[in-house]
């Protein structure tokens, strides 16, 4: 991995790089199967998002502790064209692209926080943490 | 050219040719190669040099063969460029020996000659090891996907690992080619070595199950993990009508009793599947 967690979405094979780094954290973080996968998935929607709807920008993967339980923080950031409607973004079916429109409405539900800061000509942030439960 | 360079140039040109035993022996044993591999160049190379104003195009044909071949024998870069610099050294032996002005004036032209067709061979060498490994990650893509027939108009391909859209695009094209080769009415794609399945790999999976509908052909998704069902929910991904089953085995005795393939009891009781209840 790059420094600190960083990781760069650039290409197809960044987005796969960066499912693996999130599952082999996710391990660490001592998440169940379950977990492990919501948070791949929510974590490939979200970086191929930022490959081709902001043509690229990056990750940065940490492990978090509140005092009772861990979990796994990820932002992604880029400097894309930014989302004018937010809300409208997340409605399931919702696309500007070939794609089924389910991946930012979908990884949201996969996750325990997802917060999300974006507008037009500024590039998007998202941030998302899952715990680990038990 | 001056006429000192000229004349230093063409004093080499003779050295070439009157100790060219010497010098291939010489070569040879500083290349780790054999004589006869590094005769054509050197004949190449002398003829070249003999040519005025020659753009040296046959022996750069020869040395990019040469450093292809090496690429494929596994050579590494430097001993591939070794072999050419080597010439240099096998030629200074005989320009020591001589002794004269114009012979060693003569041989920092020939060293740059050298070093100019020692870069070109580097050259050579990483676009041919580039377009190798390229082929090669082509092959494991087709090796790592492969489509088989599991029964008489029955195939199915066995999905292992992290789907990028290269691998999956491949993998169902090669899905539905084969059920045109075979003229099969079936296919089962089996998950269950798949770790993840993103919105992309969905949309994948479905193009493919609709594809093959046109084709004729009937899709069967299995092995789909408790952990993967969940998460395909979750996302809101809707697979329809689609057939879906735990196991490849319940996948294959569905698409046995579909394509009305019966067995005789003898049969029933020896092969493990469970055709009536699937
Ligand atoms: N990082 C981003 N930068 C700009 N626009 C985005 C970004 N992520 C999502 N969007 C917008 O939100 C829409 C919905 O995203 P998503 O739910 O993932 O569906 P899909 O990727 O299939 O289009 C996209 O079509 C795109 O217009
Ligand atoms: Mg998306």
């Amino acid at each position: 991995m790059t420094d600190g967690g960083r990781m760069p979405i650039a290409s197809n094979a960044d987005v796969v790089a960066v499912r693996q780094q999130v599952r082999a954290v996710a391990i660490e973080a001592g998440m169940s199967l379950i977990d492990q996968t919501k948070v791949v998935t929510a974590a490939s929607e979200l970086a191929r998002n930022v490959l081709v709807h902001a043509g690229g920008g990056r990750v940065t993967v940490e492990v978090v502790d509140d005092g009772r339980r861990r979990g796994l923080r990820l932002a992604f950031s880029d400097e894309g064209p930014g989302i004018a409607d937010v809300e409208q973004a997340l409605v399931d079916g919702y696309t500007t692209g070939p794609g089924l429109g389910l991946g930012l409405g979908g990884s949201r539900r996969l996750v325990d926080q997802f917060d999300l800061t974006s507008a037009p000509g500024e590039g998007t942030t998202i941030v998302v943490t899952k715990w680990a439960r038990g | 050219m001056n006429v000192h360079a000229d004349v230093a140039r063409r004093r080499i040109e003779e050295l070439l040719g009157t100790s060219d035993e010497q010098i291939l022996r010489r070569w040879s044993a500083l290349a780790k190669a054999p004589v006869d591999e590094l005769k054509e160049l050197y004949q190449a190379l002398r003829t070249a040099l003999a040519e005025e104003g020659s753009d040296l195009a046959d022996i750069r044909g020869l040395l990019a063969e040469l450093s292809r071949d090496r690429v494929r024998r596994g050579h590494t870069p430097s001993d591939t460029a070794r072999a050419v610099f080597g010439l240099k050294e096998a030629v200074y032996e005989v320009v020591e020996a001589d002794g004269g002005p114009e012979a060693l004036r003569g041989f920092i032209w020939f060293s740059r000659l050298i070093d100019d067709l020692g870069l070109y061979t580097i050259e050579t060498y990483a676009t041919a090891r580039e377009k190798v490994i390229l082929d090669q990650a082509e092959q494991l893509l087709e090796l790592s996907t492969p489509v088989v027939k599991l029964w008489d108009g029955i195939v199915a391909v066995p999905l292992v690992g992290t789907l990028d859209s290269a691998r999956t695009q491949v993998v169902m094209e090669k899905l539905l080619q084969t059920l045109v080769d075979t003229g099969s009415e079936h296919a089962v794609i089996d998950i269950t070595g798949v770790p993840a399945v993103d919105t992309q790999v969905a949309q994948h999976l479905l193009k493919t199950v609709v594809a093959a509908r046109l084709m004729g052909a009937e899709c069967v998704i299995s092995g789909i993990s408790p952990q993967i069902a969940y998460t395909i929910v979750t996302l809101g991904i809707e697979f329809g009508d689609i057939v879906t089953k735990a196991t490849l085995a319940d996948a294959l005795a569905y698409t046995l009793r579909r394509s009305g393939i019966e067995f005789g009891e003898g049969r029933r009781t020896q092969i493990a599947i469970r055709a009536e209840d699937a």
